[in-house]
């Protein structure tokens, strides 16, 4: 009787197993390749990895699951080391959304911080700068889409539509790598966006700011046309990991463990 | 069966456990309110209910966390010492910022292959060190972090520490692990980036906190004025 029982137990793990090594649930995988950046390493080619990548961000109600979880992150309880005053503004209490909030709307007013323990809680992580352009790139079509206009069009048409942060997530279409949203909904937090240095002083931007970076950080783009791209680096450059925004929400990845 | 079932559930909990630490970090020092004076007729005194002051007559106000906590004497929310994350000194110990606690701190991230903008950071650091009398080092630590954590091994650091003369008490070098680095810089709203294997480009950022971690005056830029810096650490070391 013990030992039928085991063996069930054994069965289900190495099933369980498997599962572990294919696809995880809810994320497809992307084949790295070397692309070219906006802002690189000397404005060369970057040399992106496999990595497995949400399919849609984070939702709202996902997000109360985890909070539910990990109590520190509920917003009487957050420390303001990792979080600003504006973290979950959107939900009337620690564990439930305000009612005009829907449940499958990406989740925003979250800081980096708790964006990077939410990821690492599931196993996974952030994406980096280089992985998420790189997913992002990518057209319905074609993995790197961005010498189209109209796949320009397209985004820059988004980033004039006011509130989209209030829609749900699916409603636009998939793209090459079958993920959805990475353009259309709401900005996303990058591992590595503090990497930016292009707009760390934007604000005294008439400043030689020579004086507070070292290297090269000078405007070495090298698509001056992927006038999209230029915005979403100059959010990354104006952000702090504590702040919270409502059009800033996130997803996350996984590294594709080496094959055995 | 029975035992199985034990098994299975000792194993389930474990992984929750481990997986995540979900233990709250928040101080409980909202039990005790603080009131003080607005005007502070009676200096530094408080009183622990609320009522008017017996010299302006003035409402009382609750005195803002960061002294409740001086009180209490525990980490206060703004505190580095939230972080959790584990670094190696150039001595070979493995630490947590928390260990650091109880003297005041001037930080700054570097790498040590720099040849750039580094060697001038840490001659600032050095004039900084040189300007504070020598009875108040007792109470500093002027601590090195490296952005380069894979290169920057605590020999390493050790042996930078040793050539550039900054091998004494008041002087911490620190290795971090990657994810930990990039976490303590953007507490610090420091940018960095790696620009080639061997060359990063980063902000130029010198940090002060008290002896509870917390920040309290950040020097941006290099070779820049450190009057207000050194003021800043001879009022915190006093």
């Amino acid at each position: 009787m013990i030992k039928s029982q085991a063996f069930r137990i054994l069965f289900v793990l190495l099933v369980f197993q498997t599962m572990l090594y294919a696809q995880s649930e809810g994320m497809v995988s992307i084949k790295g390749s070397r692309y070219l950046p906006l802002y690189g390493r000397d404005s060369t080619v970057v040399a992106v990895k496999d990595f497995e990548m949400d399919v849609y961000p984070v939702t709202n109600s996902e997000y109360v699951d985890f909070i539910k979880k990990y109590p520190k992150w509920q917003k009487s309880n957050v420390i303001s080391l990792f979080a600003d005053k504006g973290y979950l503004v959107n939900w009337k209490s620690d564990t439930e959304l305000k009612d005009s909030e829907k449940p499958n709307s990406p989740v925003t007013y979250v800081s980096w911080f708790a964006a990077k323990d939410y990821c690492e809680c599931q196993g996974k992580r952030l994406p980096t700068i280089d992985e998420w352009e790189y997913a992002a790139m990518a057209d319905k079509t074609t993995k790197d889409a961005r010498v189209k206009p109209e796949y320009n069009a397209e985004i820059l048409a988004w980033y004039e539509a006011p509130r989209t942060n209030e829609n749900t997530i699916g409603l636009h279409p998939e793209n090459f790598w079958g993920v959805h949203d990475l353009h259309g909904l709401v900005w996303e937090w990058t591992l590595d966006f503090n990497s930016v240095l292009i707009s760390g002083e934007s604000r005294k931007d008439v400043d030689k700011d020579n004086n507070l970076f070292c290297g090269s950080a000078a405007v070495n783009a090298t698509d001056l046309m992927n006038y999209a791209a230029f915005m979403r680096y100059a959010i990354r450059g104006s952000l702090k990991a504590k702040y919270s925004m409502k059009n800033l929400g996130f997803r996350c990845v996984k590294d594709i463990p080496n094959e055995f | 069966m029975k035992h199985l079932k034990i098994i299975f559930s000792v194993l389930v909990m474990t992984i929750a456990f481990t997986a995540c630490n979900s233990k709250t970090s928040k101080n409980t020092s909202e039990a005790l309110a603080v009131y003080q004076c607005p005007m502070q007729c009676e200096g530094a005194k408080t009183y622990s209910e609320a009522g008017s002051c017996p010299v302006c007559n003035m409402d009382l106000k609750p005195v803002e966390k960061a002294s409740k906590v001086l009180e209490t004497n525990e980490i206060s929310e703004a505190s580095i010492f939230n972080l959790t994350s584990k670094w190696n000194t150039e001595e070979g110990e493995v630490i947590q910022l928390k260990d650091l606690k109880g003297k005041t701190l001037v930080m700054v991230m570097i790498y040590t292959s720099c040849k750039a903008a580094c060697p001038r950071l840490v001659a600032d650091m050095r004039n900084i060190e040189a300007e504070i009398p020598k009875e108040n080092l007792k109470d500093l630590n002027f601590v090195l972090i490296s952005i380069d954590p894979e290169t920057d091994t605590p020999e390493r650091l050790k042996a930078f520490a040793i050539e550039n003369l900054m091998d004494d008490e008041q002087w911490t070098f620190l290795q971090g692990t990657e994810s930990g680095v990039r976490e303590f810089a953007n507490v610090l709203a420091m940018k960095y980036k790696q620009i080639s294997p061997i060359d990063f480009s980063h902000s130029n950022i010198i940090s002060v906190f008290n002896t509870k971690g917390e920040l309290i005056h950040q020097q941006e830029g290099l070779g820049v004025n450190n009057k207000d810096t050194v003021d800043t650490i001879l009022e915190l070391t006093q």
